[in-house]
């Protein structure tokens, strides 16, 4: 009678084999999760990467609200037609204030993760209107009813209270000014827009839309498309400095 | 227990699991052989892996594996084998002026081939997969150019972009005049305009206001005539091509919000001999001045 023959204690009590199946998820974590919170090969520290804008966080939200994820992802792999098509492969330190991360597993359509400053603002208000007026071949449904709706930034504040919570490093300040910086943001030639660069660096701040006015959905969509991926200078990043 | 796992189950002649529910014995059939030594093959095979690739976390680091391997080490020197697969021509290319590129038969092919890659992903979505344009976005095919259409401009367009905030990007756009001009005097310059290419004028419209109009409020961009400035990129509005439309509608609203389309800065998101391919490619589209 070996070990083997004991698994009807595990098959006949629930409690016993719910505390079986806790241990082998445990050891599964520790082996595979664990080392990457400190491994020196997993975690690479890079400038530049500031957390969201409360427009960039909203129109993240919305983002994930309309699925975006399921056809395209954010997610540059090292490999060389990626890397031709889309630019510098993505830093694990460039979601590093994403949460959750858009990674997404699916490429229906094109990838995300550098296509700030890759197109216009009209183009994006565009595409999102009606996706074959500019890409005739595209697949992509119309997202027209974004730039009717006024975003709903009510709760901004506390949004970014719980990424704080999370790990993003927003200031009392920050989170204070959210609901003005939101409206700055989406303003062209904005007196504040000055101010609201040292909160946040190299941050766009124009009308989204085009003609000023209220705030949509669609300028906190296309605020937060036209930031991804534009953070890391690649001209600076050392390749060769993380290989290790 | 011992004994249960012999037991035969009359029927099929096959050994059961021992298990019995309320007389109900259930069948052991045994994984194929082959199948279960390829199973046990592909763990001795992991072994490899260990030895060879990055595998076990340590205290600082993980192995690092007997190859040497490291995703981000492999995808440069694929990248170095592309280089030197694309060879000499791409360095060419790099050091070469866009004029002289002009002036090699063997540069051109070569260019306008990377370029139409190029072109495809980058500026297809906007300017068309022909480079035919939309509605707000030029057609490149034609030879009206807003901001030039020598090979140079070209190029300067490419690389800064249009309106696109970088310092050597062209500057320039149209203002709003929903401030500046009354509705009925927007009607009457929006006439004159259509007028200026041949297009139909509405009915009882005063084109002699229209044109004191322009001249004062337009022809500081568009030039007394309407022939356009490539120097802020006003276009000329004597000729058929209209980059938003030519109903009076359209250029009414154009009045009232102004215009003013963003190309984006290309410099840095694509390299070096990919922006004078484009150039090239674009510049052989069929508009390219001398």
């Amino acid at each position: 009678m070996s070990l083997w023959q004991k698994h009807a204690i595990f098959e006949k009590n629930s409690i016993v084999l719910l505390l079986g199946i806790l241990v082998m998820i445990a050891v599964g974590g520790l082996v595979e999760i664990v080392p990457l919170f400190y491994l020196k090969n997993t975690i690479e520290k890079v400038d530049g990467v500031r957390p969201y804008t409360p427009l960039e966080l909203a129109g993240r939200d919305i983002y994930v609200r309309e699925g975006c994820y399921l056809c395209h992802s954010q997610m540059i792999r090292p490999l060389r037609d990626e890397v031709e098509r889309y630019g510098h492969y993505s830093l694990a330190a460039e979601s590093m204030y994403d949460h959750p991360f858009q990674w997404g597993s699916k490429r229906n359509g094109p990838d995300l993760a550098r296509i700030g400053g890759k197109y216009s603002d009209d183009w994006h208000r565009d595409h999102l209107r009606d996706p074959r007026s500019v890409v005739p071949g595209s697949i992509m449904p119309g997202y027209g009813f974004l730039e009717n709706t006024d975003l709903d930034y009510a709760h901004i504040q506390q949004n970014m209270k719980v990424q704080a919570m999370l790990g993003v490093p927003y200031t009392d300040d920050m989170i204070s000014r959210a609901r003005e910086d939101v409206v700055t943001q989406d303003t062209a030639d904005s007196p504040d827009a000055v101010d609201l660069a040292k909160r946040y660096p190299k941050v766009n701040a124009r009308s989204f839309s085009g003609k000023g006015g209220r705030v949509t959905e669609a300028d906190a969509l296309i605020a937060y498309l036209q930031k991804l991926g534009t953070e890391v200078d690649f001209k600076m990043y050392d390749d060769k400095a993380n290989i290790r | 227990m011992a004994d249960e796992h012999k037991h035969i189950d009359p029927l099929t002649g096959t050994a059961t699991t021992g298990h019995e529910w309320d007389g109900l014995r259930e069948l052991n059939t045994p994984l194929p052989r082959w199948w279960l030594w390829l199973f046990y093959l592909t763990i001795v095979w992991s072994v490899g892996y260990w030895i060879v690739y990055p595998a076990w976390p340590l205290l600082t680091n993980s192995t690092q594996g007997l190859l040497g391997y490291h995703s981000r080490a492999a995808i440069v020197d694929d990248l170095n084998a592309l280089q030197a697969q694309r060879g000499p021509m791409m360095a060419k290319l790099a050091s070469a002026s866009t004029v002289d590129i002009l002036a090699d038969p063997q540069l051109i092919d070569f260019a306008r081939a990377q370029g139409r890659v190029a072109f495809a992903d980058n500026c297809a979505p906007c300017h068309g997969a022909g480079g035919a344009g939309a509605r707000g976005y030029p057609n490149l095919n034609d030879d009206d150019w807003l901001w030039g259409g020598k090979i140079a401009d070209i190029e300067q367009s490419i690389r800064y972009g249009i309106r696109s905030g970088h310092d050597k990007g062209h500057q320039g756009n149209m203002p709003p005049f929903k401030d500046v001009l009354k509705p009925a005097e927007m009607s009457n310059v929006a006439d004159y305009v259509r007028s200026l290419s041949g297009l139909s004028t509405e009915a009882g419209a005063d084109l002699k206001a229209g044109q004191k109009i322009f001249a004062d409020n337009c022809a500081a961009c568009h030039g007394d005539a309407g022939k356009g400035n490539r120097e802020v990129g006003a276009p000329n509005l004597t000729d058929k091509i209209w980059l938003y439309g030519s109903d009076k509608a359209t250029i009414v609203q154009g009045l009232q919000q102004g215009r003013g389309g963003v190309m984006p800065v290309w410099e840095g998101r694509l390299s070096e001999p990919v922006i004078k391919a484009l150039a090239v490619y674009v510049y052989g589209f069929g508009g390219g001045e001398k």
